[in-house]
């Protein structure tokens, strides 16, 4: 006797075809959801600001009066705000996702400062401005300057950085570790030539990714005190500065007064999502150009 | 299940008389690496029990045994690179031409260099053939592209690759076949000059054609160098090897020269396991 009856299951099989429907419809739907909302601000954001952008609104400096006002100001901002990030975050997320995966003793302690880690990542972006205003604006006496707000964007991004350098090396065979060490090679050999360049790809992928959350975040700064209206262009790491995000911020609470200044917020927008469309891409073609099969 | 196991043929070996006089005293090659009373543990679990073991220099000498009998173990522990895994212990002595391995003022970087590592599966770098060879001479600093140019010919020549290679020496490693792949390891091996290779189931990952080719090349490289060889393939231990050890439960069950051991074993349990009754 046969426990699988051939009448049972066709007479169940119609039900079992629309729940098969049913689950892929729920789904789509919940896909398409996302899909619209992000459809409707992109929308918003280009009929309102598209207008406004033109060359006098690039090279421009900040102004009261909207239709003088110019944003080259945050874009050089950005810009310099990166220039501390990029290095600071790279050289302490992949030296630390190193030491945490190559030298650390597997142990309490590691397993301490990897939960931690993973701890800060959830962190809200406004308790690293409050940090950040504690130890680099006050007690350093650094000021509201490009310094400080990089090293606390970068402090804020480490975490997210370290665990996907940690991914990217646990990622790389142990096989070709082995090889190189059976070759007497030391460690640090083996790291450099090795177990880095295999690495890379993912190391770059998560640090660009992480670089872009840098970009758009306000919070942190907000807290550090960036001025509301900046005229003068930051030249170096030791000036005053303000950021695309910033501006956004600034001109939507002021839109109340000034009904011009959504759209220039709007504008705005535009740009900072240009900015962060063209890192994305750098890192997945970073990522497609490097990635090689083991 | 007792009948359906088939035993291994016999290899054909030259009789008695040719024992004799390989067993003369005198006659026996110098000891590379002397091992007394070895013991290891990974952490609670103790995978070798007082191993004492000579290798030989100019022979090829065979580990045989079922998995987990600590074969691999003992090979990696001649490199020191079983100490990768973190919570290994270790008791007793290795000698490595007459010097403990164990002692601090040897850098198991320096053991490593000569005492080189064929692995289980080919695992060639990520790069160049060229690059693949020249990487450890470049390690221990060599920078002269000459040099480099005839290490890396030598050593391919060496592994009997370099005919297949020659022109196509900047190509990535993984272009080629899994057989190719494992003599360029052997090559890569070769280059950094050691006296002793160690291969850990060299074969296990090639098909029986590229197996062959590993095999001869084994029997040549042993005019030069000692070789360690562990191996599932009981065949292969008996065509490749000079002396044979059966390893068991973390133990050396019989050390002798290949012909004794695959003819006349002394232990009931070797002559079970050669005649394919376990493991």
């Amino acid at each position: 006797m046969k426990y699988i009856d051939a009448a049972q299951v066709h007479k169940r099989m119609s039900i079992r075809l629309f729940i098969n429907t049913l689950a892929k419809i729920i789904f789509f739907l919940s896909t398409i959801f996302g899909l619209v909302v992000l459809g409707i601000l992109i929308y918003r954001v280009f009929s309102d600001g598209v207008s406004w952008i033109n060359m006098d609104f690039l090279t421009g400096k900040l102004s009261t009066d909207p239709e003088k006002a110019g944003i080259l100001g945050a874009i050089l901002g950005t810009l310099w705000l990166m220039i501390v990030v990029a290095p600071v975050t790279m050289f302490l997320g992949v030296g630390t996702a190193i030491y945490l995966e190559l030298y650390a003793k597997k142990g309490k302690f590691q397993a301490f400062i990897q939960t931690n880690i993973a701890n800060l990542a959830g962190v809200p972006s406004i308790v690293y401005g409050i940090l950040g205003m504690t130890v680099f604006v006050r007690a350093l006496d650094m000021g509201n300057i490009v310094l400080a707000g990089g090293l606390t964007m970068s402090l804020l991004i480490l975490p997210i950085t370290i665990v996907a350098s940690q991914e990217a090396i646990r990622a790389v065979p142990h096989h070709l570790g082995e090889a190189s060490y059976g070759m007497g090679a030391t460690k640090w050999q083996t790291i450099k030539n090795i177990i880095l360049p295999a690495a890379l790809p993912g190391i770059l992928t998560g640090a660009i990714l992480s670089l872009s959350r840098a970009i758009g975040e306000t919070a942190p700064l907000v807290v550090i005190g960036i001025p509301a209206l900046l005229i003068p262009f930051p030249g170096s790491i030791f000036d005053k500065f303000t950021v695309l995000p910033m501006q956004i911020y600034y001109w939507t609470l002021d839109s109340s007064l000034v009904e011009e200044y959504a759209y220039l917020a709007s504008a705005t927008i535009i740009i900072l999502l240009l900015v962060l469309l063209l890192l994305n891409t750098t890192a997945i073609v970073i990522r497609n150009k490097f990635q090689k099969r083991y | 299940m007792a009948g359906v196991m088939t035993a291994i043929p016999r290899p054909e070996v030259k009789k008695r008389a040719n024992i004799e006089v390989l067993r003369t005293p005198g006659q026996e090659k110098e000891v590379v690496f002397d091992t007394q009373n070895l013991n290891l543990w990974y952490g609670e679990k103790q995978a070798l029990k007082d191993i004492n073991l000579d290798i030989r220099e100019e022979e090829v000498t065979a580990i045989i045994g079922p998995s987990g009998c600590g074969k691999s173990t003992y090979l990696k522990t001649l490199n020191r690179m079983v100490e990768l895994v973190p919570s290994v212990r270790t008791t007793g002595a290795i000698h490595y031409k007459g010097k403990s391995i164990f002692d601090k003022s040897l850098q198991v970087e320096e053991l490593r260099t000569q005492v080189g590592m064929v692995f289980q599966k080919p695992n060639p770098f990520p790069k160049s053939i060229y690059e693949n060879i020249a990487y450890g001479p470049k390690i221990h600093g060599i920078r002269n592209k000459m040099i480099l140019d005839e290490i890396v010919e030598k050593s391919l020549r060496g592994a009997y690759i370099w005919d297949e290679v020659k022109d196509r020496l900047h190509d990535n490693a993984y272009g080629l076949s899994g057989g190719q792949q494992q003599r360029l390891c052997i090559a890569r091996c070769l280059a950094i000059e050691p006296d002793v290779i160690l291969m850990d189931e060299p074969t296990s990952a090639l098909d029986p054609k590229s197996t062959l080719k590993v095999e001869e090349l084994i029997r040549e490289l042993k005019n030069d160098y000692a070789i360690v060889i562990v191996t599932h393939n009981m065949q292969q231990a008996s065509r490749i090897s000079d002396r044979t050890a059966f390893f068991l439960d973390g133990e050396v069950v019989e050390y002798d020269r290949t012909d004794v051991i695959f003819n006349e074993p002394t232990d009931q349990r070797t002559e079970d396991y050669i005649n394919g009754r376990f493991g």
